[in-house]
């Protein structure tokens, strides 16, 4: 096992997957000045993939680069956490599921800027700010919609109750985390947990949003089991890839 | 209930009476580029609150590295000029050119 480019595989996979699904929103988010922020947001996260995922196939030394990682894998290679992957549903469902991953990254960047990996740091020294961004915006987001209307209460708190379960994969380790963990190259993800429960709890709360009773939770994003939604999206984010080889734009 | 229920029809009746009262409020943003330059009107973002105005407004005109920092205000704070007052505001300024301080000599060691 090469625990480090397993680890960035992980890294990657998340924010490609979610920066596609965000991109979705392009032209269709509510107004203007959102479909603008949507779409920077999807492009931070594309972009710290590109880097992410670069860096992976120079580790992993079989030549494979950022490009092929990205689309010329299938499905069950894919390590993102089920989150992700999840359609975009409607404007609740896309701010909430961002509120619960910029949080989670946030803490993780901060971590990994302490990476043994120099370029690893310097990729979360940049992500740091980023991700200090987004969460800003979807806290906001998520206030706004528990304190307006009672349609929009409505739909907050239902996607809160749809997607909590799909959190606790965030910060399962496994002996890649570990391993990554312990040469000091990455970070475990359970000991971010606390962090994480703290803040989207205290925005939750502020929110009038209340926590679903869950006992179960969803995973097997990190082992390439994957939901049937991962399939649909990597059939159009991959196609022009897949359909013309080593084309440049 | 019935008072509750009439409340929230007349506030929703508000909303749509017309379709300018269908949009957020208008905010006005100034960017300061880098270097100490004054800010500057970069154009216009609809939001609810000042905190989403500054952050549609860095979205909007920020996201290059445009800018070090963002005023946004609300348009309606913002009085301005009509059409009409151009004579007497401006024209009077045309042939007075001694209001230009451009009769002194510049002292030498001073750069212009």
């Amino acid at each position: 096992m090469n625990a480090p480019f397993e680890y960035l595989l992980r890294l990657g996979d998340d924010r490609i997957i979610l920066g596609h699904r965000l991109s979705e929103w392009c032209g269709h988010a509510p107004i203007l000045e959102e479909d603008i922020a949507l779409a920077n947001i999807a492009l931070d996260l594309i972009g710290q993939a590109s880097l992410l995922l670069g860096l992976a196939g120079k580790i992993e030394g079989q030549g494979r680069d950022g490009d092929a990682l990205a689309y010329l894998r299938d499905a069950v290679e894919f390590r993102n956490a089920l989150l992700l992957e999840l359609p975009k549903g409607d404007f609740a469902v896309t701010i909430v599921r961002q509120l619960f991953f910029s949080v989670f990254a946030l803490l993780q960047a901060e971590a990994l800027e302490r990476s043994s990996d120099q370029e690893l740091a310097g990729i979360a020294a940049k992500a740091v700010k980023e991700f200090r961004y987004h969460v800003r915006h979807s806290a906001d987001w998520v206030l706004k919609l528990g304190g307006g209307t009672t349609e929009s209460q409505n739909r907050a708190q239902r996607a809160v109750d749809d997607l909590w379960r799909y959190t606790g994969e965030l910060f399962l380790a496994d002996d890649v985390d570990r391993a990554a963990a312990a040469s000091g190259f990455g970070v475990d993800p359970s000991t971010l947990e606390n962090a994480w429960s703290e803040t989207v709890r205290d925005v939750l709360a502020r929110a009038g949003l209340t926590i679903p009773d869950v006992s179960y939770m969803q995973r097997g994003g990190r082992t390439g089991r994957h939901t049937e939604h991962l399939g649909h999206l990597l059939g159009e984010m991959q196609i022009l890839a897949r359909s013309h080889p080593g084309a440049s734009w | 209930m019935t008072t509750m229920a009439n409340d929230s029809t007349t506030r929703d009746a508000d909303a749509v009476t017309t379709p300018s009262d269908t949009q957020w409020p208008l905010w006005e943003v100034f960017v300061q580029p880098p270097g100490g330059a004054p800010h500057e009107h970069a154009g216009s973002v609809h939001a609810v609150d000042a905190e989403s105005a500054l952050q549609n407004a860095r979205d909007v005109y920020a996201r290059r590295g445009e800018g070090v920092s963002i005023w946004v205000v609300r348009s309606i704070a913002i009085t301005a000029s009509t059409p009409d007052d151009m004579g007497p505001f401006f024209d009077p300024g045309n042939d007075k050119p001694y209001r230009h301080p451009q009769f002194y000599k510049v002292p030498r060691g001073i750069r212009m």
